[in-house]
């Protein structure tokens, strides 16, 4: 949680410094869930992500240099530069981006997940495994409006695919609230319309995120179909770089960050005495150190050269 | 040679796609128990059962879209959207992650996707069911648009498509369905990145496509019989599209009418001039023409459809208008 907080405060910082341009999604407040969520998933998984991608990327395990690389748009990031903030993907992680029209990722989640059930599994999976790949789809709130939603839940259903709807609800598509573009605000309850299994997570605790999620991909891989998780969460900035943020309150913004979901947890492990000052300045040193060798790898990069423009529209060319 | 029709051809090359390779499957309504709109898939869910074989819910964008992500997860998905009319449902998926994701992921993903609909009108089912985008679909970098107007296209176009790593648009013209042919095995495989010269001539370049090809071919018989040498030329492939064949002919003839049974104002018609333009402009013996159809949307009554619709009668005008015979 640290790790992502961190890398999008420098991202926001190279931001005003014209070093990242175009559009600029921070995660920053609803970290619990991406940390919490993704190492219920294994390496032949899939995952399918939005355009506020960068917790997951680096949950995932794409290393921090890439993807600062990606936001500079050098050739060194982790799609060559071509996508920026909002296109991460990372082929070898299974990471499917990344992709930036609200409900879009839902239907291809379907499609791998069935490709999942169809394929040949990788003789390297012992005989559990092989049972249970499963995909994992994060949409926003949003996305909830779009009719890719209720198609994807409905075909993922029928074929009793092994997809993980993560909901990841902060209350604000862009700048509308929920109440404003849902006639049903309750996401989870959706889910029972197309006889999908579903739960409500609080996204601003990540023991929670954690044990809902490893239970909901458990209950998948043994075959039973899709699930849908709505995790509760809260973004704590704007919705992009451009954003006055008219639509909400400040009031609103400070209750919310009365939970923000590393200082609750750091709380609670100091509690526990599992977590010491000298514990937590080390995390941060660590921290500190590797965005510094990210910074420098996307400071150092090269720009994709112009004669590559038209490269891979198609794989022959 | 064997006399077959175009929907058993597809069908053909459907069952030899399914046979050839365990990745193949089929997704689109009504492809299974009901055999297929244009009844192109029937008898497959009973020879290759329902886990290849998937009806689906009417939810082109979805289902297209799960064509992609099987795509992405290793099958080789061969997606049936009904008409082309329906598939404007699908294009977020077509347009903004088909098109797309290979690019501005560099490289790192490819979709080998086959997307096959009917397209065109001429069989009186009004606005909803006969239009011809085929020319919007050609104008998206990232996918290839085919349109077989033979049998052995039909066929042919199918298995070569199934051998492209990137996505692949086919568009059957729904009034060639029951129409018959010779199937040439002997031109097996087919290139999908060249156009055809159907008729070799002299006089002057039809250039057309899909539905209109047979209706070219009837005007250049008529026309032959006025000592008019019509040579007419088969796009077959709408993207990337083979312009030397183009200009080549116009080269020779001097003359081009293009025929495309969209509409005329931003159709792939006028691109084709546009190319005829820029690449031959010098070798002209006149503006290039255009036979279209008209600037309404396909009515219902046959008088009205067929006068909407390019005819050889309307092909065969424009030829001699611009031959000034």
């Amino acid at each position: 949680m640290l790790r992502i907080r961190r890398f999008e405060e420098k991202s926001a910082e190279l931001y005003s410094l014209g070093k990242i341009r175009g559009f600029l999604h921070l995660y920053i407040g609803e970290e619990a869930v991406a940390a919490g969520a993704l190492p219920a998933f294994t390496a032949e998984d899939a995952v399918v992500a939005t355009y506020r991608e960068h917790g997951h990327a680096l949950v995932r395990g794409t290393p921090m240099g890439p993807l600062m690389a990606e936001l500079y748009g050098k050739a060194n990031g982790c799609a060559r530069g071509r996508g920026g903030s909002m296109h991460f993907f990372d082929a070898s992680r299974r990471f499917y981006g990344g992709l930036a029209i609200v409900g879009g990722g839902l239907p291809i989640a379907v499609g791998l997940a069935l490709a999942q059930k169809l394929s040949t599994p990788s003789p390297s999976l012992d005989e559990g495994e092989r049972q249970g790949r499963v995909t994992a789809c994060f949409f926003g709130d949003g996305a909830v409006a779009e009719g890719e939603f209720h198609e994807s839940l409905n075909l993922a259903a029928l074929w009793k695919l092994p997809v993980l709807f993560l909901c990841e609800n902060n209350f604000y598509a862009m700048g509308t609230a929920l109440a404003r573009h849902q006639s049903q605000t309750d996401i989870a309850f959706k889910a029972h319309a197309y006889a999908v299994p579903s739960a409500v997570v609080d996204g601003m605790d990540v023991l929670a995120v954690g044990e809902a999620t490893r239970q909901a991909v458990n209950s998948v891989r043994q075959g039973s179909g899709p699930y849908l998780l709505e995790y509760r969460t809260y973004r704590f900035r704007a919705h992009s770089m451009y954003d006055a943020e008219l639509y909400r309150t400040k009031e609103e913004v400070a209750k919310w960050k009365q939970r923000d979901p590393i200082t609750t947890f750091e709380t609670r492990l100091r509690e526990l005495g599992w977590l010491t000052d000298a514990d937590l300045q080390e995390m941060e040193d660590t921290i500190a150190a590797e965005i510094e060798d990210a910074v420098a790898f996307a400071e150092a990069g090269p720009w994709e050269p112009v004669e590559d423009l038209e490269k891979d529209v198609y794989t022959r060319t | 040679m064997t006399k077959i029709t175009y929907r058993e051809a597809v069908r053909a090359g459907l069952r030899e796609a399914l046979q050839s390779d365990p990745r193949v499957l089929l997704m689109g309504e009504d492809i299974g128990r009901y055999g297929g709109t244009y009844a192109c898939s029937k008898g497959l869910l009973e020879e290759f059962g329902p886990e290849r074989i998937r009806d689906t819910p009417l939810s082109e964008n979805t289902f297209v879209g799960a064509g992609i992500g099987a795509a992405l997860g290793g099958m080789k998905p061969i997606v049936e959207v009904m008409t082309v009319n329906f598939s404007l449902l699908a294009l977020d998926q077509i347009v903004n992650n088909a098109a797309t994701i290979r690019h501005m992921s560099g490289g790192q993903f490819n979709i080998p996707l086959v997307v096959r609909m009917a397209t065109g009108a001429g069989r009186q089912v009004a606005a909803q069911h006969s239009h011809s985008f085929e020319g919007w679909y050609a104008h998206i970098p990232g996918i290839k648009v085919l349109t077989p107007a033979t049998v052995t296209d039909a066929k042919g176009m199918l298995l070569s498509a199934l051998k492209e790593p990137d996505p692949v648009f086919i568009f059957e013209h729904a009034y060639l369905y029951p129409m018959e042919g010779e199937l040439d095995e002997q031109a097996f495989p087919v290139d999908i990145s060249k156009a055809a010269v159907r008729r070799p001539g002299r006089d002057v370049s039809i250039i057309t496509f899909g539905g209109s090809l047979w209706k070219a071919l009837e005007a250049a018989d008529r026309l032959a019989t006025e000592g008019i040498d019509a040579e007419v030329i088969d796009l077959r492939v709408l993207r990337p599209l083979d312009a030397a064949t183009i200009l080549t002919s116009v080269r020779k003839t001097h003359r081009a009418v293009v025929v495309d049974e969209a509409w005329r104002t931003g159709s792939f018609a006028a691109e084709i001039s546009a190319q005829i333009m820029e690449g031959a402009f010098y070798d002209l013996d006149g503006p290039v023409a255009r036979v279209c159809s008209a600037e309404v949307p396909i009515p219902y009554p046959k008088h009205l459809e067929d006068a909407a619709l390019p005819q050889p009668d309307t092909i065969v005008r424009a030829v001699r208008e611009l031959l000034a015979r």
